[in-house]
This record gives C-alpha cells, structure tokens and sequence, in this order.
C-alpha cells in the first residue's frame, strides 16, 4: 500500500486546475459469444472476419483458489474471462493494480434464488449466495485470486455503465499509476430477463495507465458531448449491432472496434440522463 | 491532498428525521434499535427500522416507488438539503454537480415483494415491477439524481458495507478530474428479507442488542439509513472538511475480515497520509464496529498498530445498528456531528469491554474540542474505505 500512499501524498492536484482526462490502454481483454479472446476477436472487429455469434466455449478461471474456484457464480467468472486475457496481454502483476468492476446487474441468477427462497415458507436463504449477492462479488474474487490490495470501487450505472465505468477508473488514475477496468453482465433468468433484456454474457477488461509508456497501444481522450449532432457509435454488421445491444458491458464493442483498427477515432457512447461520452482515440505506436 | 468543503449534510436513521434527532440521541445516549420482526420477518433479534416509509412516492416520482427510494427521499427532504443543491445548481448549472451514491441492496425489497405474487405457470412477475428503477443498483443514484433535478455525471457505488464511505473518494477524484465542480454524495441502504435472512445464514445476526466492542457481543443488528452531503471545493471558511481518505482490499476472504487487519489499516494510513496528519492528531475514531466478534478484534488490531493504544474510539452502531451500504454516510454525518459539538460518544451498550481489545474504546461519553476524526466502514469482499473529516479551527 506505500504505493498508493506517496502518489496520494507527493501529488500536488490543485481543485482549481480541471485535469485533462487522459488514460492509456495498455491491455485489452474480451469475451464474448464469437469474441473468444482479444486476440482472435480483433480481425473481427476490423472487418476482416466474418462475426458468428456462436457460444462461449467453457472456461474455468485459471487464478481462482479451489474454494473460491467453487463458489464463483457465472457473473464472476465472466469477469474473470476477461480480466485474465487483459493481464495475460499486460506487463503489470495484477496484483500492483486497482481496480474498477463496472456491471449493471452483476449477477441476477444469484438474486432469483434469494428470492425465489424468500417467497417460499421455510425461507432458506443459502449462506454463499447470500454473500455472493454484493455487486462487488466478482471485485472480492479477483482480489483474492490475485492478492490485489489496492483501492477496488465497484459501481453500476444500468445501460449506461460503460460510460460511469470508464470515468470512473479515469479519475481513479488520479490517485493511481494504473489499474484495471472490467465491464461484465450475464444473462438474467427468465422472469428478470423481462424486466432487462440482457441475453448474452460479456466481459471487457482495460488495463489503463495514468502515464504514456512504450506499452501503450492507445490514448483516450474522455469528454461529454452535449452537441445536439452527437450520436451514439453503432455496428452496420446487424449481428455485432444486435450484440451491442445485448449486454450493458457491449456497448464498449466500439470503443474495442476502433483500438482493434489501430487507428485515430472518436466515437460517442450512451452516458447518463441521455448524454454521450465522447472518446478519443489516439493511436500510441 | 486539498481538502473539500461540506456545507451541507443530513441523515435519516432509526434514531429519527435530519440531523437534530441525530444529536438529540448521540447527546442522550438512546438507541434506535428496536426488539420487533420487520415486515413479515419471523426472526428474532433487534433492528433499526425508519418509521414513516408507508407512504408511496409523490405521483412525479411513481415508477420509482420502493421502500430505498421512499428512505432516500425523506432523507433529502431534511435540514433543507435540496434548497441547498439548488443553489449551488444555480451557481455552477446542473450538469457540472455530480451524483455520487452508495447502496448495498438497492430496492432489492420490490422485488422480493414482485416474487411473492410471481405467476409460476407464465415464469413472470406482476406488472406493477419495474427493475431498473427499484432493484437495480443504479436506481438509488439516479433517483437521487432526477429528485434533485442534477444532469451531470452520476454513479451508484456498491462495495457492500463502505459503499457509502467510498462515494467521498470517488467524488474527490471528480472534482479534480473537472468533471464536475460540486457533488452530492450520500449512501441509502433499507431493510429487506435478503439482508435478514442473508446475515443470519452467515450467523452473524446477534439475538440480543448489539454490543460492539462486549466481551460478551454475539453479532450485528441490522438497520436502514439514508444521508447526503454536499462537497464543494474548501473556500477556507467552512466549518467541516472532507481532509482525507484511504481505500484498500484484504484480498483474503469474502465474508471475513483479514484477522490481521492489515486493509483496514491500509486504508487508515492512506487517509492520514492523504490529509498530511500524524496518527496523534486524530481526536477520535468512529470505527466500523459492527459488533461480530470477527470484525470489532481484527479493526482493534488495525487501530492499535497504527494509531496506539491510546486515542478515543467507539462504533455507533449500538446507537443506528449496521446500515450496511448506507453506514459509510451515516457515520460520516453522526463523525460530523461530534466534530462540532465536541463530543466523543461512547459505544452504547457495551457493558464489559472484550480484554482482547487493546484500543481506547470508550465506555462514558466524553466532551472535549474536535479536529481531526476517522470514520471506517468495511465491507463484504474485504473492501474497506477510511475518511478523516477535520474542523476548521
């Protein structure tokens, strides 16, 4: 922690002085159905592959202790599917990094049997579920899976977290050299699913730095856009656009799109009370 | 760091409506806990229990009607908060105030209410269910958000039991990234079967009154708040400061404290070092003291490895019970309190202190001039959150 403790100290942030809210992709992690991993999912995303929505195949997460390994619901290891292909492409021990867990809904699966139990007369509510109902379950995962003691802020914004998510760990580059940012949400059962149609399973996962260093593949430039001729980066690939929309954590596929082409971009996505975050991305190498 | 400035606070609890029933309790030592069942609840036990949340939302606000909102609304009505955001709103426009809200469960009771009349042959529930704007964890921010007529950026904060001590951090961090120049924060959290039921599968539920810091403490009571406060840059006039905070992980178990401490006082130190203040300045610590024997001896351990043996310590919660996401807030706002009646409040009823503990927990309320208080919350997942709040001398 003496880490944290000499940023926070020697940094001389003045209120009055508006930081520009540049971070630093160093990492990318994804997964999604026909998205495996970052690494085969770029040609998708640049257009030179087919996208086929097929399933996830079955993954286990590879940091988990056995115990934990057991009791991680579906939520967390979605997370973990991408949070472990971004360190896996990264040079930092993710031990040394904060964290932000960005999810809508984190793990609703986890909610039904609690409540399901609750309508029910003996009212038996299962001990790890109940303590896998937090929405930072899959944060406390991943700080046991990988030792990270640093600051670890898990937040959710509906349909809008991938927006909260990203200034979220922006500002948080303020008091950290770098951190890690997972977006995630699993599909709801059936009678949640009528209430927020989240269908498909998706994770991505950023490793940022505060600073640019001969890793960075990308800068990104965050910033409101209230111009009334703003609009919200879509797919023309019916398929990709339909996953887009599937899942809160998807609506990061075009930020994802444009790091995946390797070149400048600025795109808009959804942010709160029907405003856009614009994004600039700057290429790095 | 540069401190901000809280012009503005107000929590709702067990103990009563807005700051004065606060005070009034804190001075006279009378708890909010009551032996009663909620709802249809057939546990036994002692809870905290905000009276007056029967009444729906006004008409403007129906689709977000459930007990959370319902708390976070009374609780803004208090100590002319929302006269005071809107001035402030007026000042800077209101896309630059940022929302910043911490909540555990959200309006997770609307739910349990919706499965109850669940149609089992359709797998649907009732009509009148609305997840975005109850359940989900957003709902609590951006009802708070749309109540306040706020268009800026806005989050919820779900980190189990420091939610609502986290958002002064992450709103710090707003302010001096610009992406907004004031900030509500506060922390809602209500009562529910899923906590009830949730804490006492863990057996953590004491059936006797909680006793924080008792040799004799078998557990928690659980009970709901609500509380907001508006941050602003420090002027160098006002009274209270948000000084510092420290965020840190055990990374060790998911329900469990670190025995050790060593996150809880990861974040203390962090908070201390942020607000440039020496472990002997602190006046008085509220802890986190949820009164499990867990918890009370691994923050004891923290406390005393980082800050002595010596200095005043005591956890409210014999006084509001565990409000769970909405604890970060409230004992931020009761720390406020005792920062500016000079007060170090004693750990109602703790009867016998556990010869365990090592730290300066106080059994009689002492009176004496205040600068410099922590106040932990930690939480599920063993994430924990410090906040050193100071007054102007």
């Amino acid at each position: 922690m003496s880490g944290s403790t000499a940023s926070a100290a020697n940094k001389s942030t003045s209120l009055d002085e508006p930081t520009s809210l540049d971070v630093y992709v160093d990492a990318i992690g994804l997964a999604a159905p026909g998205l495996n991993d970052w690494q085969s999912a770029r040609a998708v995303l640049r257009g030179e592959a087919p996208y086929v929505g097929a399933e996830l195949p079955p993954y286990q997460p590879q940091r988990l202790p056995p115990n934990e390994r057991r009791r991680a619901t579906p939520a967390v290891r979605q997370a973990f599917r991408a949070a472990e292909d971004a360190i896996a492409q990264s040079s930092f021990d993710p031990a040394d990094l904060a964290s932000v867990f960005a999810s809508s809904d984190a793990d609703m699966n986890v909610l039904h049997r609690i409540c399901t139990a609750l309508a029910e007369p003996g009212r038996v509510v299962s001990p790890t579920d109940f303590h896998n109902s937090v929405h930072n379950a899959a944060a406390g995962y991943w700080s046991i899976a990988v030792g990270a003691r640093r600051n670890s802020t898990s937040i959710g914004a509906h349909d809008t977290t991938v927006a909260a998510g990203l200034l979220e760990a922006a500002a948080l580059l303020l008091d950290e050299d770098a951190l890690l940012l997972v977006m995630y949400d699993v599909p709801q059962p059936k009678p949640l699913l009528d209430q927020h149609p989240i269908t498909t399973p998706v994770s991505i996962a950023l490793v940022l730095t505060r600073t640019r260093s001969s890793r960075s593949c990308a800068q990104l430039r965050l910033a409101f856009d209230d111009r009334a001729t703003s609009s919200t980066e879509t797919f023309d690939d019916e398929a990709l656009e339909a996953l887009r929309k599937s899942n809160p954590a998807a609506r990061a596929l075009p930020l994802l799109r444009a790091l995946a082409q390797q070149s400048d971009a600025s795109l808009c996505i959804d942010a709160v009370a029907g405003r856009r975050l614009r994004i600039d991305v700057t290429r790095c190498t | 760091m540069n401190p901000l400035g809280i012009s503005h606070y107000t929590a709702t609890s067990s103990l009563g409506r807005g700051l004065a029933s606060h005070r009034r309790a804190l001075h006279a030592e009378r708890s909010g806990l009551r032996q009663q069942a909620f709802e249809t609840s057939t546990l036994a036990g002692w809870i905290g229990e905000v009276d007056g949340l029967d009444t729906p939302l006004a008409s403007d606000y129906a689709e977000w009607d459930c007990r959370n909102n319902r708390l976070a609304d009374l609780a803004l009505q208090q100590d002319g908060f929302i006269d005071a955001v809107a001035a402030v709103a007026a000042r800077y426009g209101t896309e630059r105030i940022g929302v910043f809200i911490g909540t555990s469960t959200s309006g997770v009771q609307q739910t349990e209410l919706a499965y109850r009349e669940r149609d089992p042959a359709r797998d649907r529930l009732p009509d009148w269910f609305n997840l975005r704007t109850t359940q989900s964890t957003f709902s609590a921010a951006d009802f708070v958000r749309i109540r306040l007529g706020l268009r800026g950026v806005a989050v919820a904060i779900s980190t189990a039991c420091s939610s609502s001590a986290k958002v002064f951090a992450s709103a710090h961090r707003a302010l001096r990234a610009g992406l907004c120049d004031a900030a509500v924060v506060g922390g809602v959290d209500s009562l529910c079967l899923t906590t009830l039921y949730g804490f006492n599968a863990l057996q953590l539920v004491s059936a006797d009154i909680c006793r924080p810091a008792d040799a004799r403490r078998q557990g928690l009571s659980l009970g709901e708040a609500a509380g907001f406060a508006l941050l602003l840059p420090d002027d160098g006039t006002g009274e209270l400061l948000l000084e510092g905070y420290g965020e840190s992980s055990d990374a060790y178990h998911m329900s469990t404290p670190d025995p050790d401490g060593r996150g809880a006082m990861a974040a203390m130190r962090d908070a201390l070092a942020r607000g440039g203040i020496e472990p002997a300045e602190i006046d008085y610590i509220n802890l986190h003291g949820t009164g499990t024997p867990a918890n009370d001896l691994a923050e004891d351990k923290a406390v005393v490895a980082l800050l002595g043996e010596r200095v005043a310590c005591s956890s409210t919660k014999g006084w509001s019970g565990h409000t769970l996401g909405a604890a970060g807030i409230l004992e931020a706002a009761m720390s406020l309190l005792c920062l500016q009646d000079g007060l170090k409040p004693r750990s109602l009823n703790t009867r016998t202190k556990d010869a365990a503990l090592r730290g300066n927990v106080l059994l009689e309320s002492q009176t004496a001039a205040l600068r410099h208080v922590l106040s932990n919350s930690f939480g599920f997942g063993g994430n924990n959150c410090s906040l050193l709040l100071g007054r102007r001398a």
